[in-house]
């Protein structure tokens, strides 16, 4: 009985096509869903790696078990588990005859190993082998290999074997054979540029997927060289025409767009080669402006291609007649409900006010809206189009919310971005220079570990160079003023690094300079800064230096120094410090202090931090020494420019001098170490070097280079391993920051979603706050207005303070019924509350008429508890939902299948209920189940199962079983 | 480009993952977790897009869709269109349900290896190389097709 359920179950999964998986897996899988934590997943997973190195290393398995077993080690390295002694097992099961065993051995393969692996040189000659096979299935998974695992070194192994595949009468093989070499040519362009002619050859195939497949490449080649496939211009355009007018075969509409994804890759090459050339983009207009008439805007995929149209619009030379149909369709981006559509818009709006910088007002109110959204990606989106379209008259409003932006978040890496375009954006518009410190203090303030040092070291020299203006009481006055900003700032309990450095800096430059505030009072702060900063050794020294100098200028003042008690104990500490650096300054210290007002004034005069510090290269101060010498008889000294033709001497004398820098190898002999002929060396020696060969050299030569060399090769050695690892980093971004995000996105939402709209959802209750509300609303949006105002009109400074004027007239009036607008749908949406956690049911496109401002919910468990419940309200969610964009109607003419398994089933409200899914969005699976009757809640149960369990089938939730038995 | 495509169901568990650069294991966990994190940390009603720099790297855009209890996370580069992606994980659960007759959870863990040849028909070497999902559909029923003879024999073994 039990081996005919198995075969039973078997012959249910076997249905699927032969990739059927045992019962030892499916219990595998089962008990690390019902694991309830990762140590016990962990240790299930550990079990199952024993159990599976010790069945692999049995002999005479037969293959279907052993690929059963590499597939599970699979699943055991997707979950995260070392896997690697079945590695071999995979590679020898590529060699096996039957394409099930083969294909499964290729997957596996390609899952497990890179192409550095030591086994690739195992499978190499496998895939030579397949890649010559009859039967195409095998071609194929060969292929798929090829992509993954043939590097630079074995491309030459299959390289002829991939081109002749290029003609195979397969269009599936032809297809793959293309991108193999198009993987090749990323690899390594060199070994396939005789080859490049091939993808031109195969845009012209017969068949569209090859044709469409053959575009990747092309992009790629025209991104890195667009001068040399000017000529396809016309090509692509009669293609994209084609395309365009439906002349492909039905299979390639999706959405009833003709092959939309093949338009996308072209448009996106047309913008390529249209960038700043007239004459490519004349012949492009025509076509891109059907396109643009042609495109359905209510289908997700329509948009895409709109949103294409307007980026290739916005590349190629600009034609007036596109640009006012890109500003129409970004305005009808702008003005969809949903956040997709409006972040493409924000996108699109970003590119075209590159060339047409006018359209950004007229939406500068949905723009306002974007970034007033709990859609973080939106809201982030937003600021990149605000920093693209930063002036000088907007800057100070853009920066500021900027950096209230930036204080919210907690994503170091989102952090660092947008601190150092607050930086950049400070630097190149600032109006005053006031502003620019307040905005530096901030930027350092929140963000100072992350901000480049360079960044302070800027700002630094601001302060001590002024603007360059010759105004010297402006310059102190910003210097004042930044000493009062940052004794204020002193008080705060933790300061970045950086910040206390610059704050050190410029307290021990001018701390004193405008006399109001005292040494003491200072050289208190800077003790108590350096002994509140302990651990930190830099921040330690900078408030030394700072000491320093606050006490020379005193001693050259001529007051009299009392060093501070605190000060005095700082200094005995810093005396015997670990670090020399410190001990250093602590002695320098001591030592200025003892000195009189003169000499202190010449070693540290006031206020000279920019002031280039003479050297006397010519070492002048010796001429009187020289002329001595000469009178005594001593030969003048001769310049190496004349001096070359004696000795040669100056040749070696250059490779002496760059030898130390460039360890390279040398091949002539040394000459002596050449001494400096300017003074100390009396005249007599110095004509014995210039002109005798000694034979002492030669030794010198000898132990030169196996001296020097190891370094240098070490040297390079370790270069090169860096190089490596930076590649790494490079493609995959720093680790570290992973945890760092999950924390971020939900605490800026917080307070991204502001008060203000939460209070707005409780309103529909009370009436006492709704007055409140709505006024609350009023003076949003007339803030709003004058945002928009200083952001997008202009110079205006009245506008620039938004407490300041209360004047709501006409616009806000609007901006008055628009808040009761939204008012009512708040109360749409606390009804929908119960719907949106809606029971999975799908393909839930509906994108949200109403911006329900609802907290992010993020326990699963009190949505399953909202799941449970029927749902009663359908009717006025889908009055109001019925104006949602009309996306499931494109479903209809997905074929309806047989429906076993009830809910859990991903596309069933789409075949199911073909005419409701026309009224689109949100409602269409809202009917959809409710027309599931009193199956319904049975099925939300068994889907809620199935949710606690991660996934379990059989015991606890037979069902499943029931259905697939038929 | 398409740097990796991933399925994991709501409660961060990976049901799928396939990078089309290589990894190691422990850093694709590691961005897996990444990327759950920010996923579960997602309002509804709110975009599908995610800048994914400060996980993936430069250059790393993330569309993710959710439907019943799995997110579909595609990675790619600039060289793609957002809302076109969104329409690729439409494509590729389109051709799922067509392939498992309205396709679960359970079917994507089950047969994961058959999804992974789905995924290979549609992205070839992180390129989009078929879009249309009946095309996909058909070159998966020739290759189940050859499976199915070998399928008997072992089956008829069995019974005997």
């Amino acid at each position: 009985m039990e081996q005919l359920k198995t075969i039973g179950r078997e012959l249910a999964m076997g249905s699927q096509g032969g990739f059927y998986q045992s019962k030892e897996f499916l219990d595998l899988v089962k008990s690390i869903g019902e694991a309830r934590s990762k140590a016990e997943e962990d240790r299930i997973v550990l079990g199952e790696i024993e159990t599976l190195k010790r069945r692999v290393s049995e002999p005479d398995i037969p293959k279907r078990k052993m690929k059963e077993y590499i597939l599970r080690l699979v699943y055991v390295e997707m979950l995260g588990h070392d896997a690697s002694f079945g590695y071999i097992h995979a590679v020898k099961m590529t060699h096996d005859d039957s394409l099930l065993v083969k294909r499964t051995g290729y997957l596996a393969v390609t899952l497990f190993l890179n192409e550095d692996h030591d086994l690739i040189i195992l499978i190499v000659n496998t895939i030579q082998k397949d890649l010559k096979s009859d039967n195409y299935l095998v071609v194929c998974a060969a292929l798929n290999a090829v992509c993954k695992l043939i590097n630079e070194e074995t491309i030459p192994a299959v390289l002829p074997q991939v081109v002749d595949l290029l003609a195979h009468p397969k269009e599936a093989v032809r297809k793959k054979a293309i991108m193999a070499l198009h993987r090749f040519y990323q690899k390594s362009p060199s070994s396939v540029s005789h080859l490049v002619s091939n993808f031109r050859k195969r845009l012209c195939d017969n068949d569209p997927g090859v044709m469409g497949a053959t575009l990747c490449p092309l992009f790629e080649l025209v991104s890195t060289d667009v001068n040399s496939y000017k000529d396809l211009v016309i090509s692509f355009v009669s293609i994209l025409k084609q395309v365009a007018e439906r002349r492909l075969p039905k299979a390639y509409d999706y959405h009833q767009m003709p092959a939309p994804f093949i338009q996308i890759k072209l448009l996106k090459i047309l913008a390529l080669l249209g960038s700043g050339d007239k004459q490519a983009s004349e012949n492009m207009y025509t076509v891109v402006g059907d396109i643009f008439r042609k495109c359905d805007s209510s289908s997700n995929i329509g948009n895409a291609v709109l949103y294409e149209c307007i980026c290739c619009v916005s590349s190629i030379y600009p034609n007036p007649k596109l640009l006012e149909s890109a500003a129409d369709a970004i305005s009808r981006f702008l003005k969809s409900d949903s956040h997709n559509l409006k972040y493409m818009g924000i996108d699109a709006l970003g590119r075209l006010i590159k060339i047409s910088p006018e359209i950004a007002e007229q939406h500068q109110l949905a723009v306002i809206d974007c970034l007033e959204d709990p859609d973080d990606t939106l809201k982030r989106k937003t600021f990149e189009l605000l920093y693209k379209m930063t002036k000088s008259t907007n800057v100070e409003v853009i920066v500021d919310r900027m950096i209230d932006y930036m204080i919210s978040i907690n994503d170091n890496h989102y952090k660092t971005e947008i601190a150092s375009r607050c930086v950049e954006l400070a630097e190149q518009f600032a109006p005053s220079n006031q502003w620019f410190i307040q905005i530096m203090n901030k930027v350092f303030e929140h963000a100072g570990d992350l901000v480049n040092i360079k960044v302070a070291h800027n700002l630094m020299r601001l302060i001590a160079e002024g603007f360059g203006e010759d105004d010297d009481s402006a310059d102190s006055q910003l210097r004042s003023s930044a000493v009062d900003s940052y004794l204020h700032i002193l008080g705060e309990p933790k300061i970045p690094s950086v910040f206390l450095q610059l704050i050190c800096w410029v307290l021990g430059e001018y701390g004193t300079a405008d006399g109001k505030y005292s040494a003491s009072y200072i050289t208190g702060k800077l003790s108590d800064v350096a002994e509140a900063y302990s651990n930190d050794e830099t921040v330690k020294a900078y408030a030394v230096t700072a000491l320093m100098k606050i006490y020379a200028f005193e001693i050259a003042a001529g007051r009299k120094v009392d060093m501070l008690p605190e000060c005095q104990s700082l200094m005995e500490q810093f005396l015997a410090s670990h670090s020399t650096d410190l001990q250093q300054r602590a002695y320098e210290l001591q030592a200025v202090i003892g000195l009189d007002a003169h000499a202190v004034e010449s070693i540290m005069p006031s206020d000279a931090s920019c002031e280039d510090i003479e050297v006397d290269k010519a070492l002048s101060f010796l001429n009187g020494y020289i002329q001595d010498s000469i009178e005594k008889g001593a030969q003048p000294y001769i310049p190496e420019s004349e001096r070359s033709g004696m000795l040669n001497i100056s040749n070696f004398r250059n490779q002496d001098h760059h030898g130390a820098s460039s360890h390279g190898l040398k091949f002539e002999a040394y000459e002596l170490p050449k001494q400096t002929v300017q003074s100390r060396i009396p005249p007599a020696t110095l004509a014995s070097t210039e002109f005798v060969p000694v034979p002492e050299p030669m030794s010198v030569r000898e132990s030169y280079p196996t001296t020097i060399v190891p370094s240098a090769s070490s040297d390079a050695e370790s270069t090169e391993l860096k190089l490596r690892l930076d590649g790494v980093q490079k493609k995959w971004g720093r680790q570290t920051h992973s945890p760092a995000t999950s924390t971020s996105s939900s605490t800026s939402k917080k307070t991204v979603n502001g008060i203000k709209q939460v209070d707005g959802s409780n309103t529909s209750n009370s009436s006492t706050w709704e007055t409140y509300d709505s006024r609350k609303h009023v003076e949003i949006n007339s803030e709003k207005q004058k945002l928009a105002a200083s952001l997008f009109g202009g110079s205006s400074k009245t506008e620039k303070k938004p407490a300041t004027g209360h004047k709501i007239s006409k616009p806000s009036s609007h901006m008055v019924e628009k808040s009761h607008v939204r008012k009512s749908s708040m109360e749409i949406a606390s009804e929908k509350k119960a719907l949106v956690h809606q029971p999975p049911d799908l393909l839930d496109f509906g994108e949200p008429t109403v911006q329900s401002s609802d907290p992010p919910s993020v326990d699963p468990f009190k949505e399953l508890e909202g799941l449970l419940e029927p749902t009663t309200q359908l009717g006025s969610t889908a009055a109001a939902a019925t104006n949602s964009p009309d996306i499931m109607g494109l479903f209809t003419e997905t074929p309806g299948g047989t429906h076993n398994k009830d809910d859990s089933d991903i596309l069933s409200s789409l075949s199911k209920q073909p005419v409701t899914n026309m009224v689109g969005g949100a409602t269409s699976t809202q009917v959809a189940q409710s027309s599931k009757g009193p199956n319904r809640k049975d099925s939300l149960e068994k889907d809620s199962l199935v949710r606690q369990m991660g996934v379990t089938p059989s015991s606890p939730n037979p069902n499943l079983f029931k259905d697939l038995l038929g | 480009m398409i740097k990796a495509v991933m399925v994991m169901n709501t409660q961060g568990k990976t049901r799928l993952a396939k990078f089309y650069e290589y990894l190691p294991v422990e850093k694709q966990q590691e961005l897996i977790r990444g990327i759950f994190a920010v996923l579960c940390s997602r309002a509804e009603n709110v975009s599908n897009f995610i800048d994914a720099e400060s996980i993936f790297g430069p250059d790393s855009r993330l569309v993710y869709k959710h439907f019943a209890t799995l997110y579909f996370v595609f990675v790619f580069d600039s060289s793609e269109n957002e809302l076109a992606v969104l329409d690729l994980i439409q494509v590729f659960v389109e051709t799922l349900d067509k392939c498992f007759q309205n396709v679960c959870e359970l079917d994507i863990v089950f047969n994961y290896s058959k999804v992974h040849t789905i995924l290979d028909e549609m992205i070839f070497g992180g390129q989009v190389v078929e879009t249309s999902s009946s095309e996909i559909m058909k070159a998966v029923e020739e290759i189940s097709k050859s499976f199915l003879y070998p399928f008997l024999l072992c089956l008829s073994k069995k019974t005997c």
